[in-house]
């Protein structure tokens, strides 16, 4: 009796090393490291549901070439040191093929030369433009680059005559980037910085910087930049300080949970966005409408929330990564070879053109001012 | 600096000491029955502003509000009962374990059962952009509110203390905790109601300030912190101090702004703790014989 049950484990382990490695050889690992918790969590949490509904429609249509696609998420709660382990966990014990994200542009310029060693190919969800200039072999992203924001909000601002304005960035890769490139570029565009402060993420109460750069008279508009809450207390604290100067947020601002958390106070507001947080109002006939119609319905209607940018970002590298593995099957130096011959592919953020030299593939049109009108957002038709 | 600039300042440190030093007279509170720290007071205050904000759409906002402050204070007593409550004669250091155990239980719990996304409770007069002028600073009606209810707190809690006959107990088990028990106190449930009173005023603590801060699963540790920065600066135990130092540290931290980057607030803060800790552990109110009778 005995021998027969240990005979018995032994099949089953023979049987089980049979199964489990045909089994893996036929789905196609890909890998993605988000915020789904912590301070970008506005970012991570929409990112992460996106990939596992699109992942699960791939599969339900077949997969990529006839194998299925299996997902790994890792949570990196938007924390780099998490982000640099779970990079090497992906690539050295999963084998993924690709990663997707991270969320922040912090974590992303943290694991940035990982990829470059390890031969991995990265699509970021993450916006700086450090991370794709100067340009790394094996390193992508997909939401518009920082310095078109900045520079679409400058145009704006120069129909308005504004001409002083203050920066407020959050502590964050995003938020410093973001400063750089609007203290970098202001000149250009005859635009003085007279304020700039940086706050800490987490801040729950900016009352007190706001009434600082309040007092500076010269200042005709501020400029905040950053990803975290932090961006509705802006609002608030200002419109309370009874100061209605114009606000311009960046392309961090497209979520309408941010719009909820500031209510009354982010009527006004004006920021650089992709074109899902208008598709609806776009003409029929767009090259995007269709593709954001279809993502904004089924997201809506899986999640019971509204769709953002962000989650329009990990959409993007989905798609992007999704075309690559199509031509390319499982070889990770030719999925990379394959993003950059990727032209006119249209996703939420605009319309994709990789080259050598330019890993975003997005040009500044993919940008459209944006303001919120009665808690919603309509594109800007000026004031 | 103006007039202007500086009430603005002055109402910016005030709404923030006054949170601090709530979260501190929590640490208080039960430093005073048990001896121990308890770093689950900041989910106390998450608790308290996110179950407000899940009943409101099924009552009006004050029945909201309270319904969130007694569930809290229930919660409250619950992590007494379950986990305090059977230690015989606990260890400090293991006591301290098991409130941070606690503390990240909670907030993971709160992670799965509300999401990450953060919420805030609506103002409690007007919306975010009414604004009242004093001295010609313009601030939120919602400040006062804050300061308010806050100041209201520390004057129940004083009455209750020296003028009914629980409180007294209370401070007695604080006093000396088996001469309590030779005079027939039960400091057992002493202990539980240091608990339910801390988790009751972080709560409400919790949703006057969530429509200026907004309520996140995670505010607690943040808020644990400064809290407990204030506790020892004020000297471990006496609640009254915690509001002159919790005032102190907010005002300090809203007039640094004007010296250094925003972005050393914190590091302010901090800077504080390590001093006081240094030079005077025992709290700028505290005396050094009473702190040399305690455990730490």
């Amino acid at each position: 009796m005995k021998h027969r049950s240990v005979l018995f484990v032994i099949a089953v382990l023979v049987l089980s090393l049979a199964i489990i490695p045909a089994a893996s050889a036929e789905t196609i690992k890909i890998g993605a490291i988000l915020a789904v918790t912590g301070p970008a969590s506005f970012l991570g949490g929409p990112e992460a549901r996106t990939l596992e509904m699109l992942v699960e429609q791939t599969n339900a249509a077949g997969g990529i070439n006839g194998q299925k696609v299996e997902l790994i998420i890792k949570d990196s709660g938007a924390n780099p040191e998490k982000a640099i382990s779970f990079a090497k966990q992906l690539i050295e014990e999963e084998k993924v093929v690709v990663v997707l994200g991270p969320s922040t542009s912090g974590e992303t310029m943290k694991i940035k030369k990982i990829f470059e060693e390890a031969g991995t190919p990265l699509v970021s969800c993450a916006a700086a433009e450090v991370i794709v200039n100067p340009v790394a072999q094996y390193v992508f992203k997909t939401p518009q680059k920082d310095s078109y924001a900045a520079q679409k909000i400058f145009e704006t601002m120069k129909t308005l005559g504004i001409s002083k304005i203050a920066v407020l960035a959050g502590n964050t890769g995003f938020g410093k980037a973001g400063k750089e490139q609007l203290i970098k570029l202001a000149p250009e565009m005859g635009i003085t910085v007279v304020e700039a402060e940086v706050y800490d993420a987490k801040s729950t109460d900016l009352s007190a910087v706001v009434a600082k750069i309040k007092a500076n008279k010269d200042v005709q508009a501020v400029v905040n930049w950053s990803i975290v809450p932090a961006q509705a207390i802006v609002a608030k604290n200002m419109r309370q300080a009874g100061w209605d100067v114009p606000l311009f947020q960046s392309h961090g601002f497209g979520n309408i949970k941010y719009v909820e958390a500031a209510g009354a106070a982010a009527e006004g507001i004006i920021f650089p966005a992709g074109r899902l947080l208008v598709a609806e109002q776009l003409p029929t006939g767009h090259p995007q409408k269709a593709l954001l119609m279809e993502y904004i319905a089924a997201y809506e209607s899986k999640y019971k929330e509204a769709a953002s940018t962000f989650g329009g970002h990990a959409y993007d590298a989905y798609i992007v990564a999704k075309a690559a593995i199509e031509k390319a099957g499982t070889d990770k130096a030719k999925i990379r070879d394959e993003i950059e011959k990727i032209k006119n592919l249209p996703g939420t953020g605009g319309i994709f053109s990789f080259t050598a030299d330019d890993h975003n593939g997005l040009d500044i049109d993919s940008f459209e001012m944006i303001t919120v009108k009665d808690g919603q957002f309509v594109p800007y038709k000026g004031m | 600096m103006s007039v202007e600039l500086f009430v603005q300042y002055l109402f910016a440190g005030i709404t923030y000491g006054a949170i601090y030093a709530i979260v501190a007279i929590g640490f208080n509170i039960i430093y005073n029955t048990t001896g121990i720290i308890n770093f689950a007071q900041g989910e106390f205050v998450m608790l308290g502003g996110m179950i407000s904000i899940s009943l409101l759409p099924f009552m009006p906002l004050y029945a909201a509000i309270a319904l969130a402050v007694l569930m809290t204070m229930l919660f409250g007593a619950l992590l007494e009962i379950c986990f305090i409550r059977w230690l015989e004669s606990p260890g400090v250091l293991r006591m301290i374990i098991i409130t941070i155990g606690l503390s990240i239980l909670t907030r993971e719990a709160a992670l799965h059962l509300w999401g990450e996304s953060i919420r805030s409770l609506p103002y409690f007069i007007g919306d975010e952009i009414t604004t009242v002028a004093i001295l010609g600073a313009r601030i939120s009606p919602q400040v006062l509110w804050v300061i308010a209810v806050c100041g209201l707190m520390v004057l129940f809690l004083s009455v209750f203390f020296q003028a009914t006959s629980v409180g007294r107990e209370m401070k007695a088990c604080a006093a000396n905790r088996r001469a309590a028990i030779l005079c027939g106190i039960n400091t057992r449930n002493m202990v539980t109601l240091s608990f339910m009173l801390s988790a009751g005023i972080g709560a409400l603590a919790g949703c006057v300030m969530s429509p200026i801060t907004s309520s996140g699963y995670d505010i607690g540790t943040g808020l644990a912190i400064k809290g407990f920065t204030v506790a020892i600066l004020g000297g471990l135990g006496n609640s009254m101090a915690a509001v002159g130092a919790g005032l102190l540290l907010g005002i300090l931290e809203a007039f640094s702004i004007s010296v250094v980057p925003l972005a050393f607030k914190d590091a302010i803060a901090i800077t504080i703790l390590l001093l006081i800790l240094f030079v005077r552990p025992h709290g700028l109110f505290g005396s050094s014989t009473a702190a040399g009778l305690k455990e730490f």
